[in-house]
């Protein structure tokens, strides 16, 4: 069973690193969007440190959703994915070690390229820690909701657009509560603790049903 | 005698069952609305609470709490037919949850709408980003979700599972937006919304209130029972099946 998980994870990072560009640009689109708000809503250092964590939150949410079309694409136009749903193995294994994959190439860069958005902000090092926190626990969320509407929308015209109507608004809790933390981080530090328990619970819901939905999904989407 | 569930599952049998009901909750709309409105303006107290008082505008809750519980509702029942689509697979239920999605959005945006009036004269702002208001939100943008993910799809089959899929994933939201509002502790969450307790309430504008839910909920049943009509002919005449020109062949001479 966990070899299989494990084939289709190393399977998804060399293809990936093959090709890093595709890596590379969400992280650049990242920086680009946290970089550009100074610019449009001015360079007070207070305006900064009060926009800092939403703004930052809110483009991991654009970036990691840009990069799950790509979850599922290149498999289902070659034909693998239909292998996959072939194979003895259970279909949401296969997902889970999709989305693994996906995560380790758009959630953890954002995670590790945090601090430097944070500094941007003038957020402090406690508060920036909370945010690398909030997004280690958060960042999956996201990649496990957006395989629903990746393998939802999957071939689909106008498939990008569609995706963040479908998933974005299923955003919203791990943004409100990821964001939360490191606003509330700049109040209180040791007040933190439930946010950080309510986002590891909603990873804890996501990540036992999320698979089960995608690779649910994935079925309709390829009959 | 064996009753056989799923004779009205088939979309020729239900046509005419649904003709023959659309009247009767056209009624049931009509009736119970005159009804809660007249009441609900001639009945009810003008004004109301102590210190910060209610004047006539809190009369919007009749149209907003009536429609801000159907929107939850008839997410639900969306949902739920879906479901019964997913694991029957019957034709039928994935048109009854497709043809309760409009309505369902309808019904989100005026307790929306109405919830801005109300709030502008009470709150002082059209717009809060509190709890339940966002929470309601987000369910608005989950029915265009499931209506554009079905309409994006060209093969019916498929966008009626996918957009199935999709909407019992957002019945996550659901408990969250009807839960918004009455938190353990007030102290701890900021919310503009009051809390709601029916128990609280004046005698007459609760009659008028659930009168007008009421006259609502038969409303949904009209539309979507109008609505599941014409999404049978349709899909039923592109599949080809005959009985579709013979029953309007039958209801063009009558």
């Amino acid at each position: 069973m966990f070899r299989v998980f494990w084939c289709i994870l190393h399977r998804d990072l060399t293809l990936a690193l093959r090709r890093r560009t595709d890596v590379l640009t969400t992280l650049f689109f990242f920086i680009i969007v946290v970089s550009l708000f100074p610019l449009g809503v001015g360079t007070e250092k207070e305006t900064l440190q009060t926009l800092g964590p939403g703004v930052v939150w809110v483009a991991a949410l654009l970036a990691s959703m840009l990069a799950l079309e790509r979850l599922f694409a290149a498999d289902y136009e070659d034909g693998t994915l239909e292998q996959m749903l072939l194979a003895a193995q259970p279909l949401s294994l296969v997902v889970l070690a999709k989305i693994t994959a996906h995560w380790l190439l758009t959630g953890l860069p954002l995670v590790l390229i945090a601090p430097l958005a944070g500094m941007q902000y003038h957020l402090t090092g406690e508060s920036i820690l909370v945010m690398m926190g909030a997004l280690l626990v958060g960042t999956p969320v996201l990649s496990l909701i957006g395989a629903i509407g990746a393998a939802l929308t999957l071939g689909v015209r106008g498939g990008g657009i569609l995706l963040s109507l479908l998933i974005l608004p299923l955003y919203v809790p791990v943004l409100v509560y990821g964001s939360g933390a490191v606003e509330i981080s700049r109040i209180d530090f040791s007040a933190t603790g439930p946010y950080f328990a309510l986002l590891a619970s909603f990873l804890l819901v996501a990540l036992t049903f999320a698979p089960l939905a995608s690779s649910a999904a994935l079925k309709i989407s390829l009959e | 005698m064996a009753l056989n569930w799923f004779r009205f599952a088939a979309p020729s049998a239900f046509y005419p069952l649904a003709g023959r009901a659309i009247p009767i909750f056209w009624w049931l709309t009509v009736i119970p609305l005159v009804i809660g409105l007249v009441w609900g303006f001639f009945m009810t107290p003008d004004q109301l609470g102590g210190t910060n008082a209610q004047k006539e505008y809190y009369r919007i809750i009749f149209i907003h709490v009536p429609t801000a519980w159907m929107s939850m509702w008839l997410y639900v029942v969306m949902a739920g037919w879906a479901a019964v689509g997913l694991v029957f697979k019957t034709r039928l239920s994935f048109m009854m949850a497709n043809a309760i999605a409009p309505t369902g959005a309808v019904f989100t945006f005026l307790a929306l709408w109405t919830g801005a009036f109300w709030g502008r004269p009470s709150w002082g702002t059209y717009w809060d980003w509190d709890p339940r208001l966002t929470a309601e939100l987000i369910l608005f943008f989950l029915y265009i979700g499931y209506i554009a993910l079905h309409s994006a799809i060209d093969d019916t089959r498929r966008a009626d599972r996918a957009a199935a899929l999709l909407a019992i994933v957002g019945l996550v939201m659901v408990p969250v937006i009807f839960w918004s509002v009455n938190c353990p502790d007030p102290n701890q969450c900021a919310a503009l919304h009051q809390r709601s307790d029916l128990t609280r309430m004046e005698g007459n504008i609760l009659f008028s209130m659930l009168t007008i839910t009421f006259a609502f909920w038969m409303y949904s049943f009209a539309t979507t029972l109008m609505r599941l009509r014409s999404l049978i002919l349709e899909r039923e005449s592109a599949a080809g099946a005959s009985w579709v020109e013979t029953t309007l062949g039958k209801e063009g001479a009558s």
